[in-house]
């Protein structure tokens, strides 16, 4: 398959995750408005906005890392309430790449991808080391397999985070601003992984303002603004006519040569 | 000054005194076990939901730290039997010094686990694992790591508090030393050796530590 076919609209009609009028509050702050948004299985989202627009806290919703007081999330087939056994369902599904990456200091690579399968999914450690090596190797980073994460460099570190995620076999794979702790020249080796993965058919939502990114796998564009979804669209027509004054705005300040 | 120095009792008492020396060692490693555990255990209850146990935690270590632990451990051996519950010294010594050491390692290790980053444990949560599992798997060794140079000067002085144990009779250096000090009236001599020998026993304990510490927290960091 070519990458262009590939990156070409891979995504079913099947609903992956569906947030119904979710909103979300931090005491008497609103962070989230009556959200609505629907991911279908194998879609692609980017999400961009402005700091303190809710990306983050939309995406934290969604594998309950932050509670949420209204309106309903479902992923998968599971409905997420506040009870331990949709909220560890859900969790299983759904994997979370981190801005600082989070890798345990104390666990080399391999042992930081061998624990969740083995304690969560109770796999037996050969199976899980066998999922683990070939995570790594797909992330290309086997050789650092016993290597401790703080002797790795920041892109290594992330990549391994995703293999982490992915040796939980997640249906769907959160990404928040994954690149943006990261020098420059390790930023390509990151987006470059999260594409292949986009390649391989994983649903995906990444808040990220790399729009080369968004440009090149995105099946949709959502851009939010103080807890509400302002405009979505595929990222020709976001790129090229956005609707929404605010929109303009926030393009023409990331976009700006520097 | 005209007093003529006399180790014939000390050298006379020395097998003694050396095996007071392994009882004071069974008496910190005793209390430290019992410590660690009231360590990481009163950690985890100092966050529980429930707003009365998170007090009796609180209480308990309040309670612990601002009395002397000469009393505490007269408390303890004297209220005990009246809890119907006969412990010979040298066990309730060691349930002491592990009351005692517990208390401070609680708010030691707690220090440690503050530290850690609130991404560990979202990063363990987000791969599916319950949050006892996050503590135990990705926190506590960081955790421990983190304070470990506090625990161990903690545990070290465990190890020296072993010697008000002697008051109630319990079996270790210190009781040695004053029963060959009151058969000799040597007591410069006994109480210089017994000296020399908790250094010995200090040196030892740190090195233990240092051991346990290459051993288990030489995982490289940034
Ligand atoms: N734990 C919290 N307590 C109170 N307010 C919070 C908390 N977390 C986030 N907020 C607030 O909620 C709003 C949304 O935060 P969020 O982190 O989701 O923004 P973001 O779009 O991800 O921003 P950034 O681009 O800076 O990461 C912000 O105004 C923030 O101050
Ligand atoms: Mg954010």
């Amino acid at each position: 398959m070519t990458k262009h076919a590939v990156l070409a609209g891979a995504a079913t009609t099947e609903p992956m995750i569906v947030m119904a009028a979710v909103e979300k509050w931090y005491g008497g702050f609103r962070a989230l408005a009556d959200i609505n948004l629907t991911v279908r299985r194998g879609e692609r989202i980017v999400l961009c906005g402005p700091s303190g627009s809710g990306k983050s806290t939309l995406i934290r919703c969604i594998n309950h890392l932050e509670a949420y007081q209204k309106g309903e999330i479902r992923v998968g087939g599971t409905r997420l309430g506040d009870d331990g056994r949709s909220i560890e369902a859900v969790r299983r599904e759904v994997g979370m790449v981190f801005q600082h990456f989070n890798l345990f200091p104390h666990m080399t690579v391999l042992e930081n991808c061998m624990l969740a399968p083995m304690r969560a999914l109770k796999l037996g450690r050969r199976e899980a080391e066998a999922t683990a090596r070939g995570l790594l190797e797909r992330v290309r980073i086997l050789e650092q397999a016993d290597k401790y994460p703080a002797q790795l460099s920041g892109g290594q570190q992330q990549r391994v985070a995703i293999a982490r995620a992915l040796c939980m076999r997640p249906s769907v794979m959160l990404f928040d601003e994954p690149t943006s702790a990261l020098d420059p020249e390790m930023v390509k080796e990151v987006l470059d992984t999260m594409i292949a993965l986009a390649g391989e058919g994983m649903t995906m939502i990444c808040v990220t303002h790399e729009m080369g990114f968004a440009r090149q796998v995105a099946d949709r564009v959502i851009f939010m603004a103080e807890g509400s979804i302002v405009e979505e669209a595929p990222p020709d027509t976001f790129f090229t006519q956005p609707r929404h004054e605010r929109t303009r705005k926030f393009l023409g300040e990331i976009l700006r040569p520097h | 000054m005209n007093y003529v120095l006399d180790f014939t009792p000390v050298l006379d008492g020395l097998p003694d005194l050396l095996v007071g020396c392994l009882g004071t060692l069974l008496l910190a490693l005793g209390g430290m076990a019992i410590a660690i555990v009231i360590g990481i255990g009163g950690v985890v209850l100092r966050d529980s939901r429930y707003k009365a146990v998170r007090w009796a935690v609180k209480g308990f270590v309040e309670l612990i730290r601002n009395t002397p632990f000469l009393v505490q451990i007269y408390f303890i051996y004297f209220a005990l039997p009246l809890a119907g519950m006969r412990l010979d010294p040298t066990p309730t010594a060691i349930l002491a010094l592990g009351i005692n050491g517990g208390a401070y390692a609680i708010e030691i290790i707690r220090g440690g686990v503050q530290s850690i980053s609130r991404g560990q444990v979202e990063a363990g949560l987000a791969l599916g694992l319950h949050k006892g599992l996050v503590f135990r798997l990705i926190v506590l060794k960081p955790a421990l790591r983190a304070v470990f140079p506090s625990l161990a000067s903690q545990f070290i002085l465990l190890t020296l508090t072993t010697s008000v144990a002697s008051a109630i009779s319990a079996f270790e250096l210190t009781s040695v030393a004053q029963r060959i000090e009151s058969e000799s009236f040597r007591s410069f001599e006994v109480f210089g050796t017994i000296t020399l020998l908790y250094l010995g026993i200090s040196w030892l304990m740190m090195s233990f530590f240092s051991t346990i510490s290459a051993r288990f927290f030489s995982y490289p960091v940034k």
